[in-house]
């Protein structure tokens, strides 16, 4: 994919021909305080794969992620998730998605079951098919021995591993995830970066991870470059390197955010 | 959804909020302090002074103690109303109200939820200090403590209503000093829940009809008839029509498409 080639026009155009890709957003933008937050953005998150939305801090990420799980509407452009419109069918594109914000949204107060459990009880799940569910994410991030303790005693790697637990309880196709990994120390940062790509090819869950840490972003990672509300890049992190004539990911990075 | 999962996802709501409200004893015990210096200091004090002939529901005169007992469990759900808008604003803030805010279930079902539980908790509250008014010598009618459960239900869920609409509106927690100031003690003084509003009419007109188009004046008198088995059908009406303009209101900040959350800060 192109920066210049991946005109509005020309998504549109393919979204008639392909099945839909887990994330599609054509001419959004959205102004918040009288600035403008998000430009004109147009971008596809490809099914079943780990996407990189890279940026700064203030680039507009969190906005996104807010229009995309319809926190709030955009004022201009339209998100289709897993082929629904947000807007128009909200309920069909909520189930879909799985998300880890960037500020921790957990109960403190509450276990580990019981935070999830009340996830389970937004999606509608039954008791039984949310107690099943509830023991098979907490064994798989490792916390099953947990499950009674009050999520405050947890440490922030566990927090966010619990929040990633509970962001798939409902067998959602697409994860979003905001900063996941900030403020954790390098292992829990290593691991939960780890288990998000091993959900990419074993359930073939598709990724949307945004970050500012470029260390985490792998060469044929699909990477969405978002600089003060306008996607600069979009392509494979090799092949952004390789267009903008430098070695890295990290000098191309660095070369638009500071050229913008 | 089925209908199975709405109820499951109204359940969760519910069960979530009573977990909350089970961990927070401090919160409970304070709700409770509240209304009963009302009772011990200030009706006592106020016994001597203030005389309430006999007016309906009444059937006799009554000693001040007797009379103040509706405004004060009002008190408790208007406080409940208002510490759930606190409650909004810190999961706004904390983040769980986006946990909440992104099921797929409709907003205003999700909304209509968590009111639903603000009021169902705001009744085990209610129900000890009327356990300990009546140890203190405030006798009503056994069958009053059944009858009052809907009104209780509808004063709470427009009080709720009410402090949801507010914490659409407020930004930070700390605008919470400006909600006491503004909307709990405005409510409920001038209202008639420390006095009847002829009483009030006799030092001051202005002052009775703004108490007249205060909600929690019709909260407390709904409260109050239904205490003694009685219904005053025009305080019920009032209580609903306040009740379906907040929430309505409320429904409307809430929106998507209206940008409230857009307040949301995050990072990038």
């Amino acid at each position: 994919m192109n920066h210049l080639a991946d005109s509005r026009e020309m998504i549109e155009d393919r979204a008639a021909l392909e099945p839909p890709p887990a994330i599609r957003i054509v001419g959004l933008s959205h102004t918040i305080g009288g600035r403008k937050v998000l430009d004109d953005i147009n971008l596809e998150v490809p099914g079943s794969r780990f996407t990189v939305l890279l940026g700064q801090n203030g680039a507009g990420k969190t906005t996104l992620f807010s229009l995309i799980s319809r926190l709030y509407a955009a004022q201009s452009g339209h998100i289709d998730v897993s082929g629904a419109n947000i807007a128009k069918q909200p309920a069909f594109a909520l189930a879909q998605m799985g998300i880890v914000f960037q500020q921790r949204a957990l109960d403190l107060e509450l276990t580990a079951e019981q935070n999830l459990s009340y996830h389970a009880a937004l999606h509608g799940l039954s008791w039984r098919e949310t107690r099943r569910r509830i023991a098979e994410e907490l064994s798989r991030v490792g916390l099953l021995a947990e499950a009674k303790r009050r999520a405050r005693s947890f440490s922030g790697g566990e927090m966010r591993r619990l929040e990633i637990a509970r962001a798939l309880l409902h067998r959602p196709s697409l994860l979003l995830c905001d900063e996941a990994t900030v403020g954790l120390d390098i292992r829990s940062r290593t691991d939960i970066l780890a288990d998000v790509r091993h959900l990419v090819s074993d359930r073939g869950l598709s990724v949307l991870w945004a970050t500012h840490l470029i260390d985490e972003v792998k060469p044929d990672d699909q990477t969405i470059i978002l600089h003060r509300g306008r996607i600069r890049r979009m392509g494979t992190a090799q092949a952004i390197a390789a267009e903008m004539g430098v070695a890295t990911l990290q000098e191309a990075f660095r070369k638009l955010t500071e050229a913008a | 959804m089925s209908i199975t999962g709405w109820l499951r996802c109204f359940q969760g709501i519910v069960w979530r909020e009573a977990l909350r409200f089970v961990h927070q004893r401090s919160r409970f015990i304070s709700a409770l302090v509240r209304p009963l210096i009302w009772l011990f200091v200030f009706a006592a004090g106020f016994r001597a002074t203030l005389g309430i002939s006999i007016i309906p529901p009444y059937d006799t005169y009554i000693l001040y103690d007797e009379y103040i007992v509706p405004g004060l469990i009002a008190m408790i759900q208007l406080f409940n109303g208002m510490q759930s808008s606190l409650s909004m604003v810190y999961d706004r803030e904390m983040g769980s109200m986006r946990v909440l805010l992104t099921s797929p279930l409709p907003r205003w079902f999700l909304l209509v939820s968590k009111l639903s539980a603000g009021a169902l908790l705001s009744l085990p509250q209610i129900y000890v200090f009327l356990l300990i008014a009546r140890l203190y010598g405030i006798d009503l009618p056994n069958w009053g403590y059944v009858a009052v459960i809907p009104g209780l239900l509808l004063s709470g869920l427009m009080l709720g209503a009410l402090g949801l609409l507010l914490s659409s509106l407020i930004r930070q927690l700390e605008n919470f000093a400006g909600v006491m100031n503004f909307v709990i003690f405005p409510m409920f003084f001038a209202s008639s829940a420390l006095y009847p509003l002829w009483k009030v009419q006799e030092g001051s007109p202005t002052l009775r009809d703004i108490c007249a188009l205060n909600p929690f004046t019709y909260a407390v008198e709904s409260i109050r008839f239904l205490l003694y088995g009685k219904i005053d059908p025009t305080s019920l009406l009032l209580v609903a029509a306040a009740l379906v303009v907040f929430l309505a209101l409320a429904i409307i900040a809430y929106d998507p498409s209206k940008g409230m959350l857009a307040r949301i800060r995050g990072g990038g």
